[in-house]
């Protein structure tokens, strides 16, 4: 199932609908690598709030999504992860190291527009 | 346990119908007084029940007393159990121990078979009759008694596990985006779930941004809950919150890093009021002190 992308202002915004199965988690990834170069993205941020479960794989696959859309250019957020699947995801020792994490898509957005400041201002991390 | 099970299966006309059982129980209720005056000297002289003062003692002495005479006559173990629960939650709290309980009822026990030996020793065929119905319904009492003891104490032991436990931890928002969490007493791995889950649920409520993990009122953290501590901290970031844990005191610092336990991620600070300077640094926010500072003294 293919994972609508939506372009908001200079930011993707990728809205997980229903659980993905491995093929759908990489063709999203390989979607969002590729959008980024067409609209000259700053920014993507994927929403996960309708996932009951992040699995090994997925949590790799958000990894390799930040990954890649850095090598591009442009900053990653992953946003919507419920109480109940952090706390699953913690247990088995998936962290989602380096990777910045947001309540939800407004404050994924705040969180954007921050961070395109700081670098405006030339503040890098 | 299964002895006293047993003992409650045999049918009550069984225990009253003999002549010897009829004759040990009016020989004890006829002596009572005395022999329970004999009792509460043994009791004192192995100095046994300290905590409690002598018309105490010889108020309990006189129901047990009662009671023990009764269950020789009747067979009832039940009436025995309550008792026995009973005066046990009445004593546990005063500090008194099993084994002085045991001894007393011991105690009794002997004091009770002296005056039948001196009653009936002429009569050896029957002393050893009375003897067959009188012992085995004193062990039973005794079982009886001390197994009673380590339920009640078993019971307050559970009681007070739960309300432990149940202290909940509360989760409190002392300004926007910023929550504080102080935790007070042992923490059990159920307890350590319990505010995990209240911690990330809140997160999610109060839309915070940082949380501030007060540990000052925990006394002692194992490996266990020190690493589920560091669990909590990694899921309130996947909820896109930082966490400051304050308060840990030098004991509890010694253990985790004795331990081993991997603390690099977890912003620590040493009181919970440099934990929420620290956090209004990170929201933004300046405190500042305002010139008129008398506006509450003056009722307003």
């Amino acid at each position: 199932m293919q994972v609508p992308i939506l372009k908001q202002g200079p930011y993707l915004i990728a809205s997980v609908q229903a659980a993905l199965r491995d093929a759908d988690l990489v063709q999203l990834r390989d979607a969002l690598t590729e959008q980024v170069g067409t609209y000259r993205t700053r920014g993507v941020i994927v929403d996960v709030t309708a996932l009951d479960v992040l699995d090994s794989f997925a949590c790799r696959t958000l990894s390799e999504i930040a990954g890649m859309i850095r090598l591009r250019g442009a900053q990653t957020v992953i946003v919507g992860i419920q109480p109940e699947v952090a706390f699953s995801m913690v247990q088995l020792g998936l962290k989602l190291e380096g990777v910045a994490t947001a309540l939800d898509l407004e404050e994924g957005l705040e969180y954007m527009n921050r961070r395109m400041k700081q670098i405006e201002q030339g503040q890098y991390e | 346990m299964s002895v006293v099970r047993k003992t409650t299966q045999r049918p009550r006309s069984q225990r009253s119908s003999t002549p010897e059982l009829h004759e040990l129980v009016s020989h004890l209720r006829e002596q009572g007084s005395q022999l329970r005056e004999e009792w509460a000297r043994h009791i004192t002289e192995a100095r046994l029940l300290t905590s409690m003062s002598k018309d105490e003692i010889f108020a309990e002495a006189r129901s047990i007393y009662d009671n023990y005479v009764d269950v020789l006559e009747t067979g009832a173990v039940e009436a025995l159990q309550a008792y026995a629960r009973d005066l046990s939650e009445r004593i546990i709290p005063r500090g008194v121990e099993i084994h002085e309980v045991v001894g007393i009822v011991l105690l009794l026990r002997d004091v009770l078979a002296r005056s039948l030996f001196k009653k009936y020793r002429s009569n050896f065929t029957l002393f050893n009759k009375i003897l067959d119905v009188y012992e085995p319904a004193t062990n039973q009492i005794a079982i009886t008694v001390a197994v009673g003891f380590v339920q009640e104490r078993d019971r307050i032991i559970h009681q007070q596990q739960n309300a432990i436990r149940e202290l909940s931890t509360p989760v409190l928002p002392v300004r926007e985006g910023l929550l504080i969490l102080p935790i007070v007493g042992i923490i059990d791995p159920q307890r350590a779930r319990q505010f995990t889950e209240q911690l990330l649920q809140g997160i999610r409520a109060n839309r915070a941004k940082v949380v501030v993990i007060d540990v000052t009122g925990v006394p002692s953290i194992d490996s266990a809950v020190a690493n589920h501590l560091v669990l909590t901290v990694e899921a309130a970031r996947l909820l896109g919150a930082t966490t400051i844990v304050t308060g840990l005191s030098p004991e509890i610092a010694r253990t985790l890093v004795t331990l081993g336990v991997d603390l690099s991620k977890m912003n620590t600070v040493c009181d919970l009021r440099g934990g929420i300077e620290e956090a209004d640094r990170a929201l933004g926010f300046r405190v500042a002190r305002i010139n008129d500072s008398s506006g509450w003294e003056k009722g307003r």
